[in-house]
């Protein structure tokens, strides 16, 4: 854990100690349990953006894959009575394909990452309410997948399943990204491609590998969310949400630079963005403020986070600068 | 020496020959007849102005470009040309000028990047103790003052360039090809690699050695390979290897730029730097003059602390200490906007990145900075763009078929003649150039050489800051020379001469003996 994961983690603990101290409700079980249900299924599509990010790309368009395979998961269990892993498999391979085609594109046909994923972002939500013809998703009467729903909103031993999974695949993830020969590769290409393809790293394979990534953790993530609303206004459905995980992998330390970041890190930043939602409620602040607080809370976080460096790199010059200084002499005068 | 005859030979037995040699590039042949061959142990050292065609040769060895003509032998085996993966099996290896780090790995990631040693089987984890136990004996080697575990981004740039020949070894090569590897590092880290070549020499590995810096080629080379406009133009063996030999083979001549005199003595001090302090060297304090009509070359080592000096005095960035003094009156430039009011511009050395917004046309790059002097009522006038900017273009020999082409598209030469332009088309006090003539042909050099004599007899102070030895001695009217931060000391016309500059540069007194 570094300083920086530190520092958030100390954070995160302080804020929810004053908010407990306010209002003890916060650390009741099952408020404990409803955040920790969002930070599984935030943090597992954090969990993709982080990679992307990684490669000094970013995906805009989770939000939208996560409304249309949402819709289309639904609707094929429920309408057209597809088995929910077989519905589970399809939206996968939708997803991969999906993130396939961006990273196509962006390494292939040298398209920048923001406008390729901005249109994904548009397409895949028109996409989205053409199919269910604008019209909310959701199960009929009495329909229910008991294996299913254990799995995507159950609990085991009272933890929420969604943060189980979740913890899960970000120890997968810090295998794969801090000690892994990919993980490393993905470092590498994001801190300097050039050098990368000099190094003999097929580069255009790290970074397409890496939105495909990003979008079957988001279609996880995906199925998650679907369960846990039951129903998807394919409108609203998932906005925000590429945000979201931007904002959690950047408050846990990554550089939209790429090359820098770590698991950690972007767990504590998901923990973090969930924690502040949840004090909005328990601190009785007008929820019409809670985006205000998340923009106010990160811009915050960075800007400290940047200027303690930039202080301290200011001091040490300064200091170096009274001493006396070599150089005063008169030949150098006139 | 074997003046001017064709072949370079080793003398041992080579393992590595190149023979008739020719590329050439549409419009420019950048290697003709072109022999040399390499023996194992030996150190190469291989010097030519910019442009004589050592980088061509490079790519060659890389198997980057295919020669026209002429044959590669490795070990006895004849290719015409070879792939970047034969030249890889044949042990070339490269250590560029840039060099190829990732500075957010350590050390022994660094060298095994693209080649880790793995466990976990189907997982392909990377074996970080493996890696660090097979990068140790590399660093051990040549002698590295820190371990296969130690963050890049806390080693020094001599020690970086030490993680590139660690992992050049660590491909077996036999033949080091070290790219201006010293233009960065100050002298005492530079004998450090002066070390290590002598090492991989004792391991029979041979080095070629390309540097500006020839004193450090007499010291490190067995034999020197002198290009001069794409062909070898001579070969010096151990013996003959002096200082002044390889300066005559160079460029043909003796030095000599000239761009004449002063037509009058200097006037008044423009500006006074006093006791100025930059962030990089904040230890150290800067006391300088320029005068009126005066040229003052800044001669010293890159990374001397010239270009913070001159960022400073532009405003770009904050001092620490001292203060300037412009005609006898304050000057605090706490931005570029204060400078360029009271008429102290600069002439960056990134021209590309700084001088110039590249996709922009003449016009406008010329009317950037007196933007307001074009505008009536919010609304910039064209013509008057126009005009200002014809009137430079005149005035300069600005090269270009319209005055609207877009400056990405004009020579290096006639792009540096537009960064010149947008500043005279204000009225300059004070002139700094940083590296005014880098990647600039002879020709255009010479006319911007005189552009700076004309600007000066106008009255106008000029600092040039240059790192071209025989271009800081030509056009100088004094050379004040900066070692770490500081100036190290001044030099009056009488005084200048190579020897002396480099002496200062690397901060000793003159009169101290032949530097190191």
């Amino acid at each position: 854990m570094t300083k920086k994961d530190l520092g958030l983690l100390i954070l995160i603990i302080v804020v929810g100690a004053i908010v407990a101290s306010v209002n003890p409700r916060f650390l009741r079980i099952e408020n404990l349990a409803n955040t920790a249900n969002t930070i599984g299924m935030f943090g597992i599509s954090a969990l993709g953006q982080s990679v992307v990010i990684l490669t000094a790309g970013i995906e805009l368009s989770v939000g939208s894959v996560i409304a249309l395979t949402g819709v289309l998961f639904v609707d094929l269990i429920s309408n057209h009575g597809v088995p929910w892993p077989i519905a589970l498999a399809i939206v996968l391979v939708l997803g991969g394909v999906i993130g396939l085609f961006h990273g196509l594109l962006i390494t292939r046909l040298k398209m920048q990452p923001f406008i390729v994923t901005l249109c994904g972002l548009l397409f895949y939500r028109g996409i989205a309410r053409f199919y269910t013809g604008d019209s909310t998703a959701g199960f009929g009467f009495g329909q229910s997948f008991p294996e299913l729903e254990f799995i995507a909103a159950g609990r085991s031993f009272g933890v929420p399943n969604t943060f189980i999974a979740m913890v899960i695949i970000a120890v997968i993830m810090w295998v794969v990204l801090h000690r892994s020969i990919y993980g490393r590769y993905l470092y590498a290409v994001g801190k300097n491609e050039e050098a990368a393809r000099y190094s003999g790293i097929k580069t255009g394979l790290i970074i397409v590998s890496a939105y495909v990534l990003c979008q079957l953790l988001t279609v996880v993530s995906s199925v998650y969310f679907a369960m846990y609303t039951r129903s998807i206004a394919p409108s609203a459905h998932g906005n925000f949400y590429e945000l979201y995980a931007i904002a959690a992998a950047v408050l846990g330390g990554f550089s939209l630079r790429g090359g820098e970041g770590s698991i950690v890190g972007v767990i504590l930043g998901v923990v973090l963005l969930q924690e502040l939602q949840n004090l909005v409620i328990f601190l009785n602040i007008p929820s019409s403020l809670n985006y205000a607080i998340m923009g106010g809370v990160i811009l915050l976080g960075v800007l400290a986070d940047q200027q303690f460096n930039a202080y301290r790199n200011r001091r040490r010059i300064v200091e170096a600068a009274r001493a006396p200084a070599t150089g005063d002499k008169p030949e150098g005068t006139r | 020496m074997t003046s001017a005859a064709a072949v370079a030979q080793a003398p041992g037995e080579p393992f590595l020959t190149l023979s008739g040699i020719r590329k050439s590039y549409p419009g420019v042949v950048a290697l003709q007849g072109f022999s040399m061959s390499i023996a194992p142990g030996e150190v190469i050292g291989l010097v030519g102005e910019n442009g004589a065609g050592k980088s061509t040769l490079m790519k060659i060895l890389g198997g980057v470009v295919a020669p026209d003509s002429g044959t590669i032998t490795i070990d006895g085996v004849e290719e015409t040309s070879l792939t970047v993966s034969a030249s890889f099996r044949a042990g070339i290896a490269f250590v560029h000028q840039e060099l190829n780090l990732f500075d957010n790995l350590d050390v022994a990631a660094n060298i095994f990047i693209g080649r880790e040693p793995r466990r976990g089987g189907f997982l392909q984890l990377v074996d970080t103790e493996r890696q660090r136990q097979m990068a140790l004996p590399y660093l051990q080697r040549l002698g590295a003052n820190f371990g296969p575990s130690t963050p890049l981004s806390s080693l020094s740039l001599a020690q970086r360039q030490m993680v590139e020949i660690a992992k050049a070894l660590s491909t077996n090569a036999r033949l080091v090809i070290l790219d201006e590897p010293t233009s960065s590092l100050p002298v005492s880290e530079t004998d450090k690699l002066l070390e290590v070549i002598a090492a991989l020499k004792a391991e029979g590995i041979s080095v070629i050695f390309i540097s500006h810096r020839l004193h450090e080629i007499e010291q490190a080379a067995d034999r020197v390979v002198v290009l001069r406009d794409g062909k070898l133009v001579g070969t010096l063996e151990k013996a003959e290897i002096t200082h002044d030999r390889m300066v005559k083979l160079m460029i043909g001549r003796d030095i000599k730029v000239q761009t004449g005199t002063a037509a009058r003595p200097p006037g008044e001090t423009a500006l006074k730097v006093v006791g100025v302090r930059t962030a990089t060297y904040p230890g150290k304090s800067v006391h300088l003059s320029l005068r009126n009509g005066e040229i003052v070359g800044m001669a010293g080592l890159v990374g001397a602390g010239r270009t913070e000096l001159a960022r400073a005095i532009f405003g770009i960035d904050p001092i620490y200490g001292g203060h300037f003094e412009l005609n006898g009156q304050a000057f605090a430039p706490q931005s570029s906007s204060v400078a360029v009011e009271r008429g102290v511009f600069l002439v960056p050395e990134d021209r590309k990145g700084a001088g110039l917004l590249l996709d922009l046309p003449i016009s406008e790059n010329i009317a950037l900075p007196d933007l307001s002097a074009h505008t009536s009522n919010l609304i910039v006038s064209r013509a008057s763009e126009t005009k200002v900017a014809e009137t430079q273009q005149r005035n300069l020999g600005i090269k270009a078929p319209k005055i609207t082409t877009r400056a990405a598209n004009l020579s290096g030469g006639n792009q540096q003649k537009v960064v010149l332009g947008k500043w005279l088309a204000m009225k300059p006090k004070v002139m700094i150039f940083d590296e005014p003539t880098r990647g600039i042909d002879v020709g255009a050099k010479a006319e911007i050489y005189k552009l700076m004599r004309a600007l000066a007899d106008e009255g106008v102070a000029i600092m040039m800051i240059s790192s071209d030895m025989e271009e800081v001695i030509g056009v100088s009217d004094r050379i004040a020379v900066m070692h770490e931060g500081r100036i190290s000391g001044e030099l009056e016309r009488a005084q200048f001469s190579e020897e002396n500059i480099l002496l200062l540069a690397i901060g000793k007194q003159l009169g101290e003996g032949k530097p190191a």
